[in-house]
């Protein structure tokens, strides 16, 4: 845990993290960068702010969880886990390798701090919901808590509704969610794919306590989430607006970004975006 | 081999004739007595999969799911990260027939100790008919990594089994039927994950059965004994992992294997045995189950006649493959 850190340092961490995912997608050749980018002030502040984790003690059994339920997004928590010190930054350049502990979706049998197994989309949510359960109802343990990322297009999932009804019903306060709304999946726009509006009714009507932020305020996520904690009767979901490709303006808005890496030509081009805050500042490499 | 004590009073009226289900219910609550960990979780069928008894014993370790069989065994993968053992039950047509993909991911690859409990499989379920006749399980689960798959062949062995796989700290799957079937087994018969168990010596012949089939190879083998062949019975509870070393050595002994299973041939048991005879014994070989067709409805007793899985259709099935030359000697 880092309580001491300010927001404006939960700021560098997030392009912190964006520098690394562009590096690892790039050396990788292959991954998701949209999405990724998009939650880099989301995985700051859970990494660096809300979650009682410990990186030395990864099963510490105090900690909270937190599932990540679509695990192509994974890149970002990898760079999160590395930059809080679950492992050395050496190793995110092994990501997708043969052997590596760092797989193209997380497995959480290949490296501690990891909680579930996801790719798959639409199953987190359900794991999550299963482990509030036992802390809330059978082990009660009521100060534990349990955070998940999903994205907005796996919301087409069926899964996803049969989690959504499950933690209605129990009342999960315990369950946190961030819907990441960046409004993109693979074929397209996430309305015109399949519409997932009203998604602030969706959840109302399932029994959730429902907040709509900006995903890229690290001073709103955090206040989410405390605020989430204070609910007490219901689960909390969320609704985090960001913007995929965040920090480079040409994978900005793309959906063809969602499942593609840079080149080497435009994973320099974008280091020195995010270094320059693009353009706007003089980067430390110039 | 194991010695195995069958049961006194089999083939006589008073013999005990019980659903597989009713013992699953049974070894759910011992197990939840010797284990706090032990949870269980429900799609809506807690009565007809004999969840009740854990339920009303254990009120607070029971979670009803409704009819939701992807968050089924998803909300139990998270409850084994929690530290549960937990234990799923539906009927096997919904899980593992509708969230395979949620078990492979999140319980297999994830491996994670969750227990998916498929009841009512097989052609026995009667009127039904074909959408709650489950045989395509065996298939599904025997693929998957890291998963145990496990078919009692009575309610005996049933709460046996229940136990075994609350403490084998796998992700496995316990099928189970829904109609009576006679107990062969005793309370003192062994079970054990992964171990065959001869149940009669013969010479001619190997018949080999998993689940509800087991007590037809018992009545096939009496018959085929008044028309003068000799046939070993070997139960095999647990289809994977197989046991190999007793399978194999019925097979070299008497050269001729049939397996039995309510369930497809394809991808099934005797796909298993298929398999390991192939690859380590080459040994005629003849499978009954289903043949690569769906069930229908009627009575359980009517459907296992109609698709050869009684004791009597069996031992017809076996004299003819008995009198037939191997084949690899046939002439072509």
């Amino acid at each position: 845990m880092h309580k001491n850190l300010t927001i404006t340092d939960l700021e560098h961490k997030a392009y912190a993290i964006r520098e690394d995912i562009i590096r690892m997608l790039e050396h990788a050749g292959s991954g998701h960068s949209a999405g990724p980018l998009g939650l880099a002030e989301i995985f700051s502040a859970l990494y660096f702010s809300i979650l009682r984790v410990d990186p030395k003690k990864p099963d510490w059994d105090e900690r909270d969880f937190f599932f990540l339920s679509n695990g192509h997004c994974v890149p970002v928590q990898y760079a999160a886990m590395a930059e809080a010190g679950f492992f050395d930054k050496d190793e995110l350049m092994t990501l997708r390798r043969f052997g590596s502990r760092l797989q193209g979706h997380p497995e959480r049998t290949r490296l501690p701090g990891l909680e579930n197994t996801s790719g798959p989309l639409g199953s987190g949510l359900s794991q999550a919901a299963g482990v509030a359960h036992t802390l809330q109802h059978i082990d009660k343990q009521l100060h534990r808590f349990v955070y998940v990322v999903t994205g907005d297009g796996e919301l087409d999932e069926g899964n996803i509704w049969e989690a959504a009804m499950f933690a209605g019903k129990y009342r999960l306060s315990q369950l946190i969610v961030f819907v990441d709304r960046n409004n993109i999946q693979i074929d397209g726009m996430t309305e015109d794919v399949m519409p997932v509006e009203d998604l602030r009714g969706k959840w109302e009507s399932f029994g959730w306590h429902v907040q709509e932020i900006d995903g890229h305020n690290i001073e709103s996520i955090v206040d989410a989430a405390s605020m989430a904690r204070a609910i007490t009767n219901k689960p909390s979901v969320v609704i985090a607006h960001t913007i995929p490709g965040k920090g480079v303006d040409f994978m900005e808005y793309d959906y063809h970004w969602h499942g593609m890496p840079p080149n080497s030509e435009q994973a320099k081009d974008a280091l020195h975006k995010l270094r320059t805050l693009d353009g706007k500042i003089k980067g430390e490499h110039q | 081999m194991s010695h195995y004590s069958l049961s006194d009073k089999l083939f006589t009226d008073d013999v005990d004739s019980e659903p597989i289900r009713a013992g699953f219910g049974r070894g759910l609550k011992v197990a939840g007595e010797t284990n706090e960990n032990v949870v269980a979780l429900c799609a809506d069928l807690t009565d007809s999969t004999q969840m009740s008894k854990f339920k009303e014993t254990f009120p607070e370790r029971f979670v009803e799911i409704g009819v939701a069989e992807q968050n089924l065994v998803t909300v139990a993968s998270g409850m084994a990260r929690a530290g549960k053992v937990p234990f799923t039950s539906s009927y096997a047509a919904f899980s593992p027939g509708r969230n395979w993909e949620q078990i492979r991911t999140t319980a297999c690859l994830n491996d994670q100790p969750v227990k998916v409990v498929g009841s009512h499989a097989g052609v026995s379920v009667g009127p039904d008919g074909a959408t709650h006749q489950m045989l395509e399980d065996i298939a599904l689960m025997r693929v998957l990594p890291n998963m145990v798959v496990v078919a009692p062949g009575d309610s005996v062995e049933a709460e046996k089994a229940t136990k075994a796989i609350a403490e084998n700290g796998k992700p496995s799957y316990l099928r189970l039927a829904r109609e009576k079937t006679p107990v062969f087994s005793t309370e003192e018969s062994p079970f054990e994950i992964g171990k065959a168990y001869l149940l009669r010596e013969g010479s001619d012949v190997s018949l080999l059965g998993t689940g509800t089939m087991t007590y037809q190879l018992l009545v096939a083998a009496r018959e085929l004994e008044k028309q003068g062949i000799s046939a070993e019975v070997v139960h095999v509870p647990t289809i994977k992992p197989l046991d190999e070393h007793t399978i194999l050595a019925s097979a070299k002994k008497t050269g001729r294997v049939v397996t039995a299973e309510e369930a497809q041939i394809i991808g099934g048991f005797g796909a298993a045995v298929a398999e390991l005879l192939s690859e380590q014994l080459p040994t005629p070989l003849k499978r009954i189950g289903m043949m690569d067709r769906f069930g229908e409805s009627g009575s359980p007793d009517e459907l296992l006649d109609y698709f050869g899985l009684t004791g009597d259709k069996i031992a017809h099935a076996v004299k003819e493959f008995v009198h037939e030359k191997p084949q690899y000697h046939r002439e072509f």
